[in-house]
């Protein structure tokens, strides 16, 4: 029961979203909220169990949700536009010096490491190219290690962000 | 007047990055230090270009007071997050690929994955 509203009042609140600006109703029209009614049940019926797969709804706490918009809105912004102002200067330069290193997570949940994962594509000059499963290990691609830096076995996720402590705030939502 | 400006200095920002990616793609040596150009500096160009939209719907929702800019707003910024998350799946994924058909990073100073053996 408890997946069924969950993915239901998801899809209802989404399709709200879409249609925002549509009537007299605050911003929405009657037939609109109708439709969001009904589409949110024949989504919660039909994908509840895709949804709700881990029945983990951790994420659902408001408290999180605000970390996640500040999140993305203030350190990520930060460091996404450090990491392009970088490789636009390698793009017009020239000056690369690339390798694949390995970087100690030290995530426990799969969606704390996507997180991270993603992160780290779209920040400070790295690509996430693979995962090492057992012990949630990245394989970074980096545009540029500086000198003596290739001797290095394993990198810690902190040493690679230039102002912000990206996985701490990691952990404070996703964990 | 002066949201039309700003919008399109925004423009302006987000095709200069988007030109430098395209740039970087036809300029890099390997794969991998492709992806970093065409994934980073188009996810950060994108960005400018949707926030140009924002400042311009935000702008005309003021005077006109029409609704219908609301929609406008949103569904842009429900774009930049798609972009966004879908772009370093994506490009993971191409990464990941690439690596496991055998594309060694070339030139590059060290490979720990190979070294792994995954």
């Amino acid at each position: 029961m408890i997946p069924f509203i969950v993915t239901a009042s998801v899809a209802f609140l989404f399709y709200l979203v879409l249609v925002i600006g549509s009537g007299p109703v605050i911003f929405w029209s009657w037939e609109e909220i109708l439709a969001g009614v009904i589409i949110g049940l024949a989504t919660g019926i039909i994908c509840r169990k895709v949804f709700c797969k881990n029945e983990n709804y951790r994420m659902l706490c408001p408290a999180r949700l605000v970390g996640l918009v500040i999140y993305i809105c203030g350190p990520f912004l930060v460091e996404l536009t450090k990491a392009n102002l970088d490789v636009a200067y390698r793009i017009i330069t020239g000056r690369i010096r690339p390798g694949i290193i390995r970087l100690h997570s030290g995530m426990k949940s799969d969606l704390a490491l996507t997180m991270l994962a993603h992160s780290i594509t779209l920040t400070p000059g790295t690509l996430s190219v693979n995962v090492d499963e057992e012990n949630h290990d990245l394989f970074i691609h980096v545009i540029h290690l500086d000198e003596g830096e290739e001797k290095k076995e394993v990198f810690e996720a902190e040493e690679i962000f230039a102002f912000m402590n990206i996985p701490a705030w990691i952990r404070r939502i996703a964990e | 007047m002066l949201a039309d400006s700003i919008a399109f200095v925004l423009l302006v920002i987000g095709l200069i990055f988007n030109a430098l990616g395209v740039i970087g793609l036809l300029r890099f040596p390997d794969v991998y230090t492709r992806l970093h150009a065409s994934t980073k500096a188009t996810t950060f160009g994108s960005i400018f270009l949707c926030l140009g939209v924002v400042v311009y719907a935000i702008a005309h929702y003021f005077w006109t007071s029409d609704s219908q800019y609301l929609m406008v707003i949103v569904h842009t910024i429900i774009a930049v997050f798609a972009l966004a998350v879908t772009n370093a799946a994506g490009s993971h994924a191409i990464a990941r690929a690439a690596h496991k058909s055998g594309q060694k990073p070339e030139p590059s100073v060290v490979d720990r994955l190979s070294e792994a053996g995954l």
